[in-house]
Formats: structure tokens, C-alpha cells, sequence
């Protein structure tokens, strides 16, 4: 567990909760990320432009934050090629066909005490791991 | 442009989050779920942080007859729990464990994440625009 960092997972993970409380309280929304991709493909043309808006800010996000540590920014990709596009469908049909991830049903869902929501998380968790221990033991990654 | 500015805001909070968490990370991500390895719970205290705030957050703010910038506060409407409910989240499970991303992180990292990032984000959206595009058609067809 040496790579284990609570307390910056706490205060990220109360940041989240922070932005989520925000787009509720300021435009009424869940902050699921699948589901605010997804609108953005829905014909009402009105409701685009703060979908738009949300994702410039994710995408400006991390350099903000590298500011403070620039190491931030060094990620790692455990899989690459097929897998990763395979991993892409599996995300994109996943999320749209179960209405939500992490953000959606894990963080907004459960936190309304969603009983879908719960149902949903408990669902990926479980092949989430399923798939890591599958993988470790054929690919090998 | 106060809907513009507030969003963007939520976006910069939302990604900053999952930047310090280091939930970008794909490595990190998996090494959450590889539970029989050298575990890290990290993600499990992102997840209950998140929870927590927007729960108490949620409680305050839903008790408010509507949101600052729009008339009414938009929830999901489904309750029930179906199979498709099941099978998309598994399917969505599988596709995270493979990989190491969810939708949040991956596009947060499109701007320093290389190519692998470009392909994930870019396969994920053409995957979601082709699902609701024939989704769509199959819901005409049963009318």
C-alpha cells in the first residue's frame, strides 16, 4: 500500500462532491459525466452550450491543479491499442445503456440514496475487479 | 453567460478533484480494483469524500424551490431496476477495469494524455453518438 495517499484522495474527493453540490445548486443538474456527454448528441440544441462549458473546465482543470505539483500530470496506461479502443466501447455503450458511471450513479446517484444507483456501483465495482484480476493473470499488465 | 461561467466552474472543481486524487491516473485507478495485489484504497477515499459533501451538499440545496440560473431542478426519473440497468453497469465495469478510465478522467486528460487518451476519449464519444443514434431509431421503430 505504499502508493496509498489519503488525504489527497479526501480533499479531491470532497472537490468533486463540491462541484457536483455547485452544478445542482446553480443549474439544477446530476454532474454525470456520461450523461452530460451523451445530451450533447440529443437533437434540443438549447442544451448544449453549458455542456460545453463543463468540459472546457474539465479539460483546463489539471494544469490548474499542476501548478501546485507538476507530477500530477504523469500518468500511466496500463493498457494500450486494442484493448484501450475495446475498453472505449465497453465505456461508451456501459454508461449509456446503465444510465450513468462513476460520477452519475458512484458520487450524485448514491448520494440521493438512488436505489439504481446503489445497485449500478456495487455492479461495477464487482466486474471492475472481476477485470483487473482477469487481466493480471492472462495479459499481464 | 452566468449558466457559461458556472459550469465552467463546476468543470474546473469537478476535474481539479480528480486531478489531485490523481483519479487521471489510469494506474492508480487499477491499482484500487487490483484488490489481491499491492493494493491502493485511495480511490475508496475519493469516493467517500465525493459522497459524503454532495450528500449533505444535496440535502441543503434540493430544499430550495429552484436552482440560481433555471427554473427547476432536473433528477433522474427512473426508479426501477432492470436488467438493462445491470448489464450496462457490468458492461461499464469491464470497460473500466480493461483500461483504467472512466469518462470524467479520460477527458480530463485529452490536453496532456498523448495519444492513448485521444483514442479512449474519441472511441468512448463515436461508441455514445452511434448508441443514442440507433437508439433513437429503435424507439421510432416501436411507435
Amino acid at each position: 500500500m505504499e502508493n496509498f495517499s489519503p488525504i489527497t484522495a479526501s480533499l479531491g474527493g470532497a472537490m468533486i462532491g463540491l462541484a457536483a453540490v455547485w452544478l445542482m445548486a446553480s443549474y439544477g443538474r446530476i454532474a454525470g459525466i456520461s450523461g452530460i456527454l451523451g445530451g450533447i448528441f440529443e437533437k434540443n440544441n438549447n442544451d448544449k452550450f453549458w455542456r460545453f462549458s463543463f468540459f472546457l473546465g474539465l479539460l483546463v482543470s489539471p494544469h490548474l491543479v499542476s501548478l501546485f505539483d507538476v507530477s500530477l500530470l504523469n500518468i500511466e496506461f496500463p493498457v494500450e491499442g486494442p484493448l484501450l479502443i475495446t475498453a472505449a466501447i465497453l465505456v461508451g455503450i456501459g454508461t449509456q445503456l446503465g444510465n450513468g458511471c462513476t460520477s452519475g450513479h458512484g458520487v450524485c446517484g448514491n448520494a440521493l440514496l438512488s436505489q439504481r444507483s446503489i445497485v449500478a456501483t456495487l455492479t461495477f465495482m464487482i466486474t471492475g475487479i472481476i477485470t483487473v484480476f482477469v487481466i493480471k493473470f492472462t495479459v499481464g499488465v | 453567460m452566468k449558466i457559461a461561467i458556472s459550469c465552467f466552474f463546476a468543470g474546473i472543481l469537478f476535474g481539479g478533484g480528480l486531478t489531485l486524487s490523481q483519479m487521471i491516473n489510469p494506474r492508480k485507478v487499477i491499482s484500487f480494483l487490483d484488490i489481491t495485489g499491492n493494493w491502493d484504497p485511495s480511490l475508496a477515499f475519493v469516493m467517500g469524500a465525493a459522497l459524503s459533501v454532495t450528500f449533505i451538499g444535496y440535502k441543503v440545496v434540493l430544499k430550495k424551490h429552484s436552482p440560481l440560473f433555471i427554473s427547476k431542478f432536473q433528477l433522474p426519473t427512473h426508479n426501477k431496476i432492470d436488467a438493462r440497468l445491470i448489464f450496462g453497469a457490468a458492461i461499464f465495469g469491464i470497460g473500466w477495469g480493461l483500461a483504467g478510465l472512466c469518462p470524467g478522467p479520460a477527458i480530463a486528460s485529452v490536453s496532456f494524455g498523448g495519444t492513448n487518451s485521444l483514442i479512449f476519449v474519441g472511441t468512448m464519444t463515436v461508441t455514445i453518438f452511434a448508441f443514442r443514434y440507433v437508439n433513437t431509431k429503435l424507439q421510432i421503430a416501436q411507435k
